[in-house]
């Protein structure tokens, strides 16, 4: 058995009538990128809110670096490095890009009860902030209020802030929603130079980009992984062509 | 930055300079009413860290209030006026009260939160009122002011003034240095987006309850404070009105702003003072007042002296 650092099973969760996840088991090796693609409503985001642990699974286990979390809070979780993005932006829009990010790193700097040392003056946050916010292409931009930022720079915060946890595992529920053609590929272009170096479950509605990224697709629909498989076999499956990509 | 920095230094020498002003122009009645104003300041700026920064709606502050003059006033009771350790009391016991209401109320959010710090409020306030051997609801008097081995004589007007003046001023320090460390940052984040805390690892639980203990133990001085200036207590010290009276400094004075609490008990108590010089129904003039002040000042009085932004 090869020691997958991501290790799913049997995940099943019911929202009243609707299964959001109907047994679901899939792993993610150290260093891979795992595109996760279906339909609308087929149960992405929820799958990434039980990743991340803003839902409970009904049944099922989640193990991460070998250890049962599927009891673990989400701060718990994130502690132990595993970040996500919201494929609603979700950020801190009253503080600036800095801080957004500095946060981020303070998160993982140990305990904060620390109270009377300015936080922004301090290099051991700042700085691994500035470096990426640098990385994702807003190193102009520290200084301006979240809110103030275009929604584009908005998006390319989400995923800097889930980056400067510098997490093992990356879950990113639809980095390029709401961008611009140009924006999307500047941010596709920025997660190819992530890959290898980081370990990446990708929910994107982009084929294009699913296809430049994936190591390997899984396909949900309504809630089941109905096919996992290099991007050549996913294209060849008979029942994904069926279920999703051969409405073409 | 140094605008406001020239702001902060101008008020700083006119409320020190105050008493003797007010001693040379016969009006020492100047130098109580501002004292009494930075004694309710100093509690609207506690109540500032956790409604103002922390997001959490305290409607029962005026709880520490009490325990801090109760603390003061039943050691005094038993011939106790050593005023390190009655203060020590009055912070300490506060905290413990903060702590005990915190734990519970801090697990629940929105109106919940409202009238759960309510209701241990109202609590505390009919517990003073059946403590008969205090006084039960008529309170009791403070025979002596906390005594500080010779060091500083609260019976002396204007020394008392500047005590209380320091304390004021040094817990507006120490709030500016609080919201801007790690530990306020938490805190002012878990209020802006709390998923997205939780997202990066934070759990803003035992941040908060911090904060709520802090508020509490520095809310707990004022109530010690109170007590000796008034030299008398009651439970209604702890009444839910207080409670509103301090929320209502924070929210007029501008909420998360350093010197909005401080500006916000300047302008409640001033106006009150007026108004009630002026007409026993001032109570009628002032609730319009501050509707309007409200309506007017969306940041509160402390974004008029700010710029757009910041």
């Amino acid at each position: 058995m090869t020691k997958a650092l991501l290790d799913v099973r049997g995940l099943v969760k019911n929202f009243g009538a609707l299964r959001a996840a109907d047994g679901i088991d899939f792993d993610v090796q150290e260093g891979e990128t795992l595109a996760v693609i279906g339909p609308n409503g087929a149960g992405k985001t929820t799958l990434i809110s039980q990743l991340a642990g803003n839902v409970r699974p009904d049944t099922g286990e989640i193990f991460f670096a070998g250890e049962n979390i599927t009891a673990l809070s989400a701060p718990k979780r994130a502690r132990r490095g595993l970040a996500r993005s919201f494929q609603i932006t979700s950020i801190y829009p009253e503080f600036t890009a800095l801080q957004n990010v500095a946060l981020a790193v303070q998160a993982h700097a140990g305990h904060s009860f620390r109270f009377w040392r300015n936080a922004m003056t301090d290099p051991a946050l700042t700085a691994p902030g500035r470096r990426v916010l640098e990385e994702v292409g807003l190193g102009a931009r520290t200084d301006i209020v979240a809110a103030n930022l275009a929604h584009g720079e908005q998006r390319q915060l989400e995923v800097a802030m889930a980056l400067a946890t510098r997490p093992r595992l990356l879950l990113l529920d639809e980095p390029m929603a709401g961008m611009g053609a140009e924006e999307s590929q500047r941010m596709i272009a920025f997660l190819a130079t992530l890959k290898r170096r980081q370990t990446i479950i990708l929910v994107e509605h982009d084929m294009d980009a699913v296809f430049k990224l994936a190591d390997r697709i899984a396909v949900l629909v309504y809630g089941r992984m109905i096919a996992t498989g290099t991007s050549a076999e996913i294209r060849a499956n008979p029942e994904v062509r069926a279920a999703y990509l051969g409405e073409d | 930055m140094r605008r406001r920095a020239l702001l902060w230094g101008a008020a700083i020498v006119l409320l020190a300079a105050l008493p003797p002003f007010a001693l040379a122009l016969g009006q020492a009645f100047y130098i109580d009413l501002v004292r009494r104003i930075m004694i309710f300041a100093l509690a609207a700026i506690s109540l500032n860290l956790i409604l103002g920064y922390g997001g959490m709606v305290s409607f029962g502050h005026a709880a520490y209030l009490g325990v801090g003059a109760y603390a003061v006033g039943i050691l005094a009771f038993y011939g106790i006026d050593n005023g390190w350790l009655q203060w020590a009391l009055a912070i300490g016991a506060s905290a413990l009260v903060a702590l005990a209401i915190g734990a519970v109320s801090i697990r629940t959010s929105g109106i919940y939160f409202i009238m759960i710090t309510l209701a241990f409020t109202q609590m505390l306030y009919y517990l003073g009122i059946s403590l008969a051997v205090y006084g039960g609801d008529d309170g009791m008097r403070l025979k002596i002011r906390s005594q500080f081995s010779g060091l500083v004589d609260l019976g002396d007007s204007v020394q008392f003034y500047y005590v209380v003046l320091a304390l004021t001023l040094l817990a507006t320090l120490l709030i500016h240095r609080i919201v801007n460390s790690r530990f306020g940052m938490v805190l002012r984040a878990s209020k802006s987006n709390e998923s997205r805390s939780r997202a990066i690892g934070f759990s803003p639980y035992a941040y908060r309850l911090a904060a709520f203990v802090i508020a509490g133990a520095m809310c707990g001085l004022a109530g010690a404070l109170l007590a000796n200036h008034t030299n008398y207590l009651t439970p209604d010290f702890m009444h839910w009105t207080r409670s509103g009276e301090i929320m209502f400094m924070v929210i007029l004075g501008g909420m998360a702003s350093i010197a909005g609490p401080l500006l916000g008990a300047f302008a409640l108590l001033l106006v009150e003072d007026a108004l009630s010089a002026w007409t026993q129904h001032w109570q009628v003039f002032l609730g319009p007042l501050l509707v309007l002040s409200v309506l007017f000042f969306k940041r509160g009085l402390a974004g008029v002296f700010a710029h757009k932004h910041d």
